[in-house]
């Protein structure tokens, strides 16, 4: 056990140094020159040659690397070329919204993708099951970034039911911070309002975030439960007389869980990736809308920050996600 | 036989028949289309559908429909290319990590492992904006981060096939390994490489879309889908129709594919059938 979970994290250490890597060589391709850049169209040339070499700029690209690898090492990400603070604080604020987001559509997905799956499995060729298949085209197909207009143009700005853009109203003052997590915050606060306007304002886009990945986990969940209601150990137990609930629930659920664990491991990756255009079209001030404004803005040391953040987040989920996995089939750690 | 097999799938051959649509829309979009998808009539801006504009105009009183058959071209087209560009790259890569095997292997997979820790839609959009926000750039940035999934798929089917009984017999009446990766091992790829594929051209066809979307890929007034809908998103609860459309069309098409990778996933890999 312990081998197989260092395996895992000498993997993940090679992954996050090649990450690093990446980032670096695509800094590099910017055609722009960051020194001049940041300091305006208005430097003068020596100003700008020295910023390059408070920077660093003028060193060999090795050296540079090298630069970089070692602030890195430190928890220094270096400095937005737009918001002139250090990325890792601005990470720090932006970090949290996103995080939120991402656990309530992986909660939306959840609540939704499994029991659907679970139902149009045991409703086999039904319009039950026929219902729940097309649910799952249409949410494996349909452009996110329609969907989040549709729903913020109906249910916010039609029908008034829910709020618009953001995390909060613009008349309440976010929680104390704890954990950054304006539900979490406002629980542990017991700020009952807060509390209340966060989850409305999370219900739209954690829906238009949660659309895909239901519809992936549905058709999983759905597939792992019908191989395992042909299996002959299903039979024997409905033979000897077991009722359907524990059937179900006891055989059959169990064994078809541990591949619907994996999806949600995997989905959380494409759940980060439909982040950056759900946080746009919500103004939610996550890491997915900080990385499309500093893509804009070519800031890349604020884009390399993200995607290292990212890149971090995804590895060390799944690489959790196949821990838990190897505790609860020991089959896996022999692979 | 197969094909027998596949045609008996209804959901499948009805992707297939949308697929067929598509293509026929974005071959023929000149021909088609009514109205040249940039020819502006500002007066007319913002016309609900109507016999002469069936999906209606835009503010700038473009045909929406004009724009949305030529919005096939570009996507189709988007998908078509990223696919191709990722799985000759990612299956040459993945038939020799394959078949040399040992640290190769091992440093190709390890790379891949790097490609993976992105969440793709992020590394894109970092590409596309160091390359230049361009629709042939987003194409270049969609391909960089989908090749792993097919070096990967390759691979693991190499794996397999490398020591069977048909590449060994190859291999013991002499046969060099150039031919026994044309002849044997790369024939035996394809059907998995056919239902990625299929997937995949659902996939980038999004991903091309929300990168026009968020101002990485197409530019305007190009009748891209994302742009459209970008352009249009203002307007969604007052003029649904500049929207609705191309939203719609992504959909079927993208489902098509992805109903054609369903079918063709169980008509080549009775294991996994449903």
């Amino acid at each position: 056990m312990a081998a197989f979970i260092l395996r895992r994290l000498g993997g993940l250490v090679f992954v996050l140094v090649g990450v690093s890597l990446l980032t670096f060589f695509l800094a590099q391709m910017v055609p722009a020159d960051p020194a001049g850049a940041a300091l305006g169209s208005n430097a003068r040339e020596e100003q700008i040659a020295a910023y390059r070499q408070q920077l660093g700029l003028d060193e060999p690209v090795v050296v540079q690397y090298g630069i970089y690898m070692s602030r890195l090492l430190q928890g220094d990400l270096g400095n937005s070329i737009r918001t002139r603070r250090a990325v890792a604080a601005d990470l720090r604020d932006f970090l949290p919204a996103t995080v939120e987001l991402t656990l309530a559509a992986m909660l939306v997905t959840i609540v939704l993708g499994i029991p659907l799956g679970i139902i149009a499995a045991l409703n086999r060729n039904t319009w039950i099951d026929a219902g729940a298949r097309i649910l799952a085209l249409i949410g494996g197909a349909m452009p996110i970034f329609y969907v989040g207009l549709v729903l913020l143009g109906v249910f916010y700005r039609q029908l008034q039911w829910l709020p618009g853009p953001g995390r909060l109203d613009s008349t309440l003052q976010p929680p104390t911070q704890i954990t950054g997590l304006y539900t979490i915050d406002a629980l542990l606060t017991g700020n009952w309002p807060v509390f209340t306007n966060a989850v409305a304002h999370l219900i739209l886009p954690s829906i238009t975030l949660g659309l895909f990945s239901t519809a992936v986990l549905l058709r999983m969940t759905r597939s792992s439960m019908l191989e395992m209601l042909g299996q002959d150990y299903v039979r024997t137990a409905r033979a000897k007389g077991l009722g359907q609930r524990l059937v179900i629930g006891r055989h059959v659920f169990k064994n078809a869980l541990p591949p619907i664990l994996t999806i949600v491991g995997i989905l959380f990756g494409s759940l980060l990736s439909g982040a950056v255009l759900t946080e746009t079209i919500f103004n939610w001030p996550g890491i997915g809308r900080y990385a499309t404004t500093s893509v804009t803005t070519l800031d890349y040391p604020a884009v390399m920050g993200v995607a290292l953040v990212a890149a971090i987040i995804y590895p060390v989920a799944n690489t959790l996600v196949d821990i838990g996995y190897s505790i609860i089939d020991p089959r896996v750690r022999a692979d | 036989m197969l094909l027998q097999r596949f045609l008996k799938e209804r959901t499948a051959v009805f992707g297939l028949a949308v697929i067929v649509v598509f293509t026929l829309i974005a071959v023929f979009a000149p021909l088609l289309a009514p109205y040249d998808p940039l020819q502006q009539d500002i007066p007319n801006g913002l016309a609900a559908p109507s016999p002469e504009h069936w999906m209606g105009t835009d503010k700038l009183g473009r045909d929406v429909f004009s724009r949305m058959l030529y919005g096939a071209r570009i996507s189709l087209g988007a998908g078509l290319g990223v696919v191709l560009m990722s799985a000759v790259i990612g299956t040459l890569i993945g038939i020799v990590a394959g078949y040399v095997g040992g640290w190769t292997d091992e440093g190709i997979m390890r790379v891949t492992d790097i490609f993976f820790a992105f969440p793709s839609l992020i590394l894109a959009m970092a590409i596309a904006g160091a390359l230049g926000p361009s629709l042939q750039n987003a194409l270049i940035a969609v391909a960089v981060v989908t090749w792993p999934v097919y070096a990967r798929l390759i691979r693991g089917q190499v794996l397999i096939l490398r020591n069977r009984e048909f590449v060994q017999a190859a291999r013991a009446v002499g046969a060099g390994h150039g031919l026994i990766l044309r002849r044997h091992l790369f024939p035996n790829t394809l059907s998995p490489l056919l239902v990625q594929a299929s997937f995949d051209m659902g996939v980038t066809i999004l991903a091309v879309a929300g990168l026009s979307f968020i101002g990485f890929g197409a530019q305007p007034p190009t009748p891209e889908w994302g742009v459209m809908i970008s352009e249009g998103r203002n307007y969604i609860t007052t003029h649904w129709w500049l929207t609705f459309f191309p939203a719609m069309a992504m959909l079927l098409a993208v489902a098509g594919f992805n109903l054609v990778g369903d079918g063709l996933r169980d008509v080549l890999d009775p294991r996994l059938r449903r």
